[in-house]
């Protein structure tokens, strides 16, 4: 590894407290980062936009701040990168299409605004699979990102870019989204840390909408510590999300202890997938006992009968809420725009067909038929009535038990290419991750090793505000193991 | 759970998408393929369950309707792809399919 990622690969703690005794400064940081992204970026291509003029006006800022000794907030001049359907305003937004390729938002996301009033520092944008829709990044209408663990082979998707960013130390940490998986199964694919909070637990004003019933936003980074200190900064109430939650968020530090006696964990087998591989479904045992060793106890026997029909449901439910969603994308206040007609449904029509990417528009059409007069009860109603029962069967499954522990994924990460022409083939790398945004719960993936050299996630799932558990059973994990301090070779 | 070419043509007439001949195929083997496996759920006994539409349930949220400032039209237009004064220029609506 090379000298520049030493300092990007500090952790949020970490570098707080050298910036708070003046061993290194907010500049100083900032510029580590943005010379680890220009090393980095020609084989990575996590980026589609690099914010060095504000990052490092940002970090003046930070560092005036943290001299006067007004810098309140652990995230004051720490880098982090922000996924590219997060509006930041004056910053271009993507969401990685040809559709808002030069879209610029004259707002930021609300989580944007709480980082900046922490004065965080943002070094980047990060790639995507386009609109949030996929699990490898290879969806981008730009350019495909690669694992740095293994170039060949994808990052996850969609916050593909987000996971690539930290785990090779282009910033200290990211936000991504979640919808069916698109924190979780990157953090798993790239070895860092990542968590879906509960639904309407963090605002998502200003993130561009998938599924509006599925979407949260959720940090990705180098360890749970850092994870908490995150969560603590977006999660909250937010008038102008109307499905956040008016809850008051806790210091989730707080819970961070190394103690899992008395915790009762189960392990529901569905979620080692016929066809899973034999590697990933032994390291992720292996984890488990050692959650065992940590004092929790394990039910390894735990049934959840509905989890097979999940993935039907999410792709019924997920593409049927994105046809609603991506309506607006009309190529008239913003956005492409086809203009060689005067023929208004003729403009709008092939602004959508030159706007949007193959599987874009695989979604908006299953989810169009799905509500379509005639099919509404037998697909979209169905799902929702589906989505009940798997719902219910995790609220009976959290009487018995604190948390469920899962692979993150069925496989360590595939290579780019491999999947990408079998639309099923590639829905299937979310099986495990996809019940859980169903349902609403907490989820978070962490770093559990390795299969023939490639990360493996496991994740650890709780009841709908029980962030403070599931990040305790991660703190512990960590705090026994040191498979989230590896970094790839790069 | 073969798709008929004109249901393909309808739902995208629906969406609003345009679609040229391959894509026209292309999306009818595979949204044919897709349906034909979520179809799965038509096994699933849900009688008298009722339909979840949001896991996280809130009900009536409604704030006060209260004058505040909106953003300014010029910040409005900066991503129009037509516009003219302080408006969108759009195509004619009226008197056309």
């Amino acid at each position: 590894m090379s000298a520049i990622a030493n300092h990007s690969q500090l952790t949020i703690h970490e570098a707080h407290q050298l910036l708070k005794t003046r061993q290194i400064s907010a500049v100083e940081l900032a510029r580590t980062c943005l010379a680890r992204i220009r090393e980095v970026e020609p084989e990575l291509q996590a980026l589609v936009t690099v914010t060095d003029e504000l990052a490092l006006s940002q970090a003046q800022k930070a560092e005036a701040l943290i001299a006067a000794g007004d810098a309140q907030s652990p995230l004051s001049g720490i880098p982090v990168l922000i996924k590219d359907n997060l509006c930041t305003r004056g910053v271009r937004t993507t969401c990685s299409s040809r559709m808002l390729g030069d879209f610029v938002p004259p707002y930021d996301a609300t989580v944007v605004e709480k980082l900046t009033g922490c004065h965080a520092v943002i070094v980047g944008k990060t790639n995507m699979d386009e609109f949030a829709m996929g699990s490898s990044t290879e969806n981008s209408a730009f350019f495909p990102t690669r694992n740095p663990w293994d170039r060949s082979r994808v990052p996850g998707g969609s916050s593909g870019g987000s996971a690539v960013g930290v785990a090779a130390g282009e910033a200290i940490y990211a936000l991504g989204s979640d919808t069916g998986g698109s924190i979780r199964q990157p953090a798993g694919f790239c070895s860092v840390t990542g968590l879906k909070p509960t639904y309407g637990r963090v605002s998502r004003y200003g993130l561009v909408a998938f599924a509006s019933s599925l979407d949260q936003i959720g940090p990705l980074t180098q360890d749970v510590a850092d994870c908490a200190l995150v969560l603590n900064a977006i999660a909250g109430y937010d008038p102008r999300d109307s499905t956040s939650v008016p809850y008051p968020a806790p210091d989730y530090t707080q819970c961070l202890t190394d103690d899992l006696n008395g915790l009762r964990l189960g392990v529901p087998k569905e979620y080692f997938v016929e066809g899973m591989q034999p590697e990933v479904a032994t390291v992720i045992r292996t984890a488990i006992s050692r959650l065992e060793e940590l004092g929790a106890g394990i039910d390894w026997e735990v049934s959840l009968p509905h989890t097979p029909y999940a993935l039907a449901a999410y792709y019924i439910i997920a593409p049927s809420e994105a046809s609603a969603n991506l309506a607006r994308y009309d190529g008239v206040k913003y956005g492409f725009s086809y203009l060689e007609t005067n023929n208004m449904w003729q403009a709008m029509e092939k602004t959508r067909q030159r706007g949007f990417g193959p599987e874009v528009k695989r979604r908006i059409m299953l989810g169009t038929y799905a509500l379509s007069a005639g099919y509404y009860d037998a697909w979209y109603l169905k799902a929702q009535k589906v989505r009940t029962l798997i719902r219910q069967e995790f609220d009976q499954a959290f009487e018995k038990y604190d948390a469920l522990v899962t692979p993150t994924s069925p496989t360590a990460p595939f290579r780019i290419g491999e999947k990408v022409d079998d639309p099923l083939q590639m829905y299937l790398s979310d099986v495990c991750t996809l019940p859980i945004n169903i349902a609403g719960l907490p989820a978070v993936s962490i770093p559990t090793g390795f299969a023939d050299g490639l990360p493996v996630g496991m994740q650890i799932i709780g009841k709908p505000f029980s962030e403070e558990t599931i990040l305790k059973i991660a703190y512990a994990f960590q705090q026994a193991t040191d498979w989230h301090k590896r970094k790839p070779a790069i | 759970m073969k798709l008929s070419r004109e249901e393909v043509l309808h739902i995208a007439r629906l969406a609003r998408l345009g679609l040229d001949e391959a894509e026209v195929d292309k999306f009818r083997e595979q949204l044919s393929e897709l349906l034909e496996s979520f179809a799965v759920l038509q096994r699933v006994d849900t009688t008298g369950i009722t339909p979840t539409a949001h896991s996280i349930a809130l009900e009536n949220v409604v704030r006060s309707d209260q004058v505040a400032a909106s953003l300014p039209p010029d910040q409005i237009l900066a991503n129009a792809p037509q516009k003219e004064g302080d408006f969108f220029r759009v195509r004619p609506v009226l008197g056309d399919r």
